[in-house]
């Protein structure tokens, strides 16, 4: 039998696969096209689960592709199938599932995403634990709050304080606690943490910070944590939300180099021919440094994925990127923090930060050379795609700086309808 | 196939920060008058006013950025529609776009975005000073992309030339049951008459001379009357051809109410033969025959106004168009479709020439605007019945030399030259102007400009 054949095969179903698939589709409307998923649903973001584990959106409705999609673009799409190995020198792809086998591609692009890390706690394979990654575990989750009396997170990272606030809004007994001596610490600075903690506490959660986890046991109706300092907490819910990293598996003797990520060049290419790697999977350049990321945020998984894709279907239109800057909004109860460049701020740096204790306005900006580094605000909307491009074109913000501080928002549109409307 | 999508344009130039765009806004989104939640965001900078509003991206950032697909463009109508009940209120979709096109609306904690108000945007038609406009002409492209093409593909034309652009929209408009006579000038040149013994139309075309386009034209005319068969007569000519050579047999024909289409792509000289002048020549421009040097400063007459000539045959149908205004002139072209059935229609297209007018070949629509926008030419229309009616607003131009700078052919020109230029464009407003005036009857609202379109509210016909 003859071995199965595409032209590009496209791992994954998330936000750098289908940006990549609608970028190589736009540049090449026949050439075949599969797209691979481990997961067994129509395409998805991890970002919007939250939201179905509070059960505002139905399963059904957070599909960002229907199969409509795929069929009238002439695109296979597998669910169920993950990549178990590459062998880049004959272009073959092993696939797993009933209906898997080997495929063979011209153009390969890796876009498997992130899964949870789970922390290697003593006990912890005795205890039921959830975790929040896919349309599965949201599901899960989502019945799970609705009878949980005290429930357990471990990890303030955002998707642990995404699902804090839905258990503490569902009536749980809720504790966070994290390893680092305050929450959200990849994005938001002490007074942004602190702000975001109080409104966790006015709504009626504790939260422990600087406190490890050292060990789990099986309880009655959950689990027993003893925590660092030899205080225990009891759960009847327990999620685990200290981080992502990528299950690189497939790499195995593949030839294909990692470190914590896939490493990808400026067009995110593997260093192995016609092999490309994007998202959360990829570790790219930053646009602060030279040495390559892990940035896994969702507006770089489309960025990146849409690069692979050009280049991938040879589209002369393609940029090549640019770097990786962290880039966030995080909406907490009714209110919002938005956090764009980078939180560690360079040495020489300037730091300008305002905060109004009545209206609970803060923010944060941070200059070096005159130009914008970061910006953070909690409360305090600005256009963070605006500031985005204020880093990446390096503009000098000198002359407007005390304008700017005082007024992110007006001052950023003015600068952006001037430099790029 | 893509499609064109009509859009809100902003010129800086004119805003004056007053803010009625976002009152206007405020009222139809919200119900209120806080500028803060207008969709459309004006705003004072350093250098003049600065605008923040939603482009409708083709490839929108927003779109791929949001998790909860509350994001979609809308492949009829070019909308980025954002659905509330799949908004998880993220706001990163903020993030994604670089052009703060969609934004917090503090007062209900959601994003919100600019979605034209359903293809009548409530802001247009509020601008006191015409800053801001709605471009319809998608319309056109969309609906002419549909119908067949019937000039040869491949074209000899000089690059950046608007004269294809001229031929294929014509034809496509007025059909197959068309005969057409293309004298000598860019047109046979770009291929009309075709070669190695093939048209290079779908239609008849044939070849007259110069001087009797509109003889023979009528000649064949009447006999498909006389046959019963109903065909449009078409001529696309140029300058040289129509005010020249040909002026005697075209007056001719217009006198005798000859059920012909003109149409005249007006370049200003004799381009397709090296460019020598011709009577439409403006005056101070630089042709081959009426060089620059010690001497000679270029023509040393000003143009003859041919359209207005045409008016005073008192024709079935005359007006005058530009291809930076191609709604109009696409309303033009379907009256003169029609008037050409029972009379003669005569349509004046003005066409800058890239090669015989010296301008770089991605300026040509620039070109042709700012001829417009200087009045250096006026778009009109007339009918014995209602009169002469201007197009478009002739207050407010700019000033002359904004258009004479952007070519080669006016670089010499001194001061005094430029005077006098300034003066003949003031004269031929005024000019116009009176006639339109004495012109009350109405004008039947225009088929492609929708409700706020160019040529809605702010740039009415002063009539
Ligand atoms: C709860 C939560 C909240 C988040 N909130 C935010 C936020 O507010 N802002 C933000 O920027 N980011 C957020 N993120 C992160 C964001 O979702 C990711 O950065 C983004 O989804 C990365 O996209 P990706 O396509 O690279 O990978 P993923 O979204 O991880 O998708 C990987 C895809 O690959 C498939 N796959 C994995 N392994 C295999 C295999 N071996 N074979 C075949 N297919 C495979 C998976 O099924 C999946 O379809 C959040 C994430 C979570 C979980
Ligand atoms: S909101 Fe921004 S990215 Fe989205 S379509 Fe409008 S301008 Fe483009
Ligand atoms: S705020 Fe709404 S529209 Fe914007 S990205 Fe989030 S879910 Fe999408």
């Amino acid at each position: 039998m003859t071995m199965r054949q595409t032209r590009y095969l496209v791992v994954g179903s998330s936000h750098a696969a289908i940006e990549a698939v609608s970028a190589i589709r736009m540049h090449d409307a026949e050439g075949s096209l599969t797209v691979a998923t481990r997961d067994r649903h129509l395409p998805y973001s991890p970002t919007v689960l939250p939201y179905v584990v509070s059960g505002r959106s139905s399963s059904a409705q957070v599909l960002l592709r229907d199969a409509a999609y795929f069929a009238e673009r002439n695109i296979d799409y597998r669910q169920g199938q993950a990549l178990v190995a590459v062998r880049p020198t004959e272009h073959v792809a092993q696939l797993d599932g009933a209906a898997g086998g080997e495929l063979r591609y011209e153009k390969l692009l890796l876009a498997t995403g992130a899964s949870p890390i789970v922390p290697p706690i003593p006990g912890i394979e005795k205890v039921e634990y959830h975790v929040l990654r896919t349309l599965d575990d949201a599901v899960g989750l989502n019945r799970a709050i609705g009878t949980a009396r005290r429930a357990v997170v471990l990890g303030a990272g955002l998707v642990g304080m995404h699902a804090a606030e839905n258990l503490a809004k569902a009536g749980a007994n809720v504790t966070i606690v994290e390893m680092a001596d305050q929450l959200c610490a990849g994005y938001f600075d002490r007074t942004a943490a602190t702000l975001i903690e109080k409104a966790f506490t006015d709504h009626g959660a504790t939260i422990r910070t600087g406190r490890r986890v050292v060990g789990l046991a099986p309880s009655g109706h959950g689990a027993i944590l003893t925590l660092d300092n030899g205080d225990s907490l009891e759960a009847d819910l327990l999620l685990v939300a200290t981080g992502v990293r990528p299950e690189l598996g497939y790499l195995a003797n593949s030839g294909i180099l990692a470190d914590k990520g896939i490493l990808v060049d400026d067009s995110m290419q593997t260093n192995v021919a016609d092999v490309w790697a994007a998202g959360d999977c990829a570790q790219a350049r930053s646009f602060y440094s030279d040495a390559k990321v892990m940035n896994a945020i969702l507006p770089d998984a489309a960025e990146q994925g849409r690069i692979a894709g050009m280049a991938m279907a040879g589209d002369p239109g393609l940029r090549r990127y640019p770097g990786g800057v962290p880039l966030n909004t995080y909406h907490f109860f009714g209110r919002h923090a938005i956090s764009v460049g980078n939180s560690r701020q360079p040495e020489h740096a300037q730091v300008e930060t305002r905060f109004d204790e009545k209206t609970g306005r803060y923010l944060r900006a941070c200059f070096l050379d005159g130009r914008l580094v970061c910006i953070h605000g909690v409360n305090e909307f600005f256009d963070g795609g605006v500031m985005a491009q204020l880093i990446l074109r390096r503009v000098d913000l000198d002359p407007v700086r005390e304008r700017f501080v005082a007024k992110p928002m007006v001052v950023g549109r003015e600068l952006m309808s001037q430099l790029w409307r | 196939m893509g499609r064109a999508y009509n859009t809100i344009a902003f010129d800086a130039a004119k805003c004056d920060g007053c803010g009625d765009c976002m009152r206007a806004c405020a009222r139809a989104k919200t119900g209120g008058e806080d500028v803060a939640r207008s969709r459309i965001q004006i705003a004072a900078g350093s250098t003049g006013f600065e605008l923040a509003l939603c482009r409708q991206c083709g490839d929108p950032r927003c779109v791929a950025v949001c998790p909860a697909g509350a994001l979609a463009k809308d492949g009829q109508s070019g909308i980025i529609g954002w659905d509330a009940g799949k908004c998880v209120d993220c706001l990163l979709c903020t993030l994604g776009c670089a052009y703060a096109g969609i934004a917090l609306d503090e007062a209900t904690g959601r994003v919100a975005k600019c979605d034209t108000c359903e293809g009548s945007p409530a802001c247009v038609p509020a601008c006191p000073h015409g800053a801001l406009k709605h471009h319809t002409t998608a319309r056109i492209y969309n609906e002419v992309g549909d119908w067949e093409d019937l000039f040869a593909p491949g074209l000899a034309g000089c690059q950046g030339c608007n004269t294809e652009l001229l031929m294929r929209h014509t034809l496509r408009r007025v059909g197959p049951d068309t005969v057409l006579a293309t004298p000598p000038g860019c047109v046979p040149g770009m291929g009309s008459v075709g070669y190695n013994g093939m048209a290079g139309t779908k239609v008849p075309v044939f070849h007259p001379l110069l001087t009797n386009t509109a003889a023979m034209l009528a000649g064949v005319k009447r006999q498909f009357n006389r046959a019963g068969r109903k065909v449009t007569a078409l001529a696309i000519a140029g300058d040289g051809g129509a005010s020249d050579a040909g002026f005697q047999s075209l007056s001719g024909a217009a006198e005798r109410g000859e059920q012909i289409l003109f149409m005249v792509v007006d370049n200003e000289g004799y381009m397709n033969t090296g460019m020598q002048r011709s009577s439409a020549t403006p005056y101070g421009a630089w042709t081959s025959t009426t060089p620059v040097g010690r001497e000679s400063k270029g023509k040393t007459q000003d143009a003859k106004n041919l359209p207005l000539l045409m008016v005073n045959h008192r024709c079935a149908y005359v007006a005058t168009a530009s291809t930076a205004y191609m709604d109009d002139l696409y309303d033009k072209l379907d009256r003169a479709i029609v008037a050409a059935e029972t009379g003669f229609a005569y349509l004046h297209v003005y066409s800058p020439c890239t090669t015989g007018w010296r301008f770089p070949t991605d300026q040509n629509m620039e070109v042709a605007r700012k001829a417009v926008e200087t009045n250096f030419v006026m778009l009109w229309e007339y009918t014995p019945e209602q009169g002469l009616h201007l197009s478009r607003s002739v207050d407010d131009p700019l000033p002359v030399t904004d258009y004479l700078k952007v070519m080669g052919r006016f670089r010499h020109l001194s001061p005094e030259q430029v005077q006098h230029i300034q003066a003949k464009v003031e004269e031929n407003r005024a000019f116009v102007q009176q006639i339109s005036q004495q012109s009350q009857a109405p004008r039947e609202p225009s088929r492609f400009a929708g409700h706020g379109g160019d040529y809605g509210k702010g740039d009415a016909p002063r009539s």
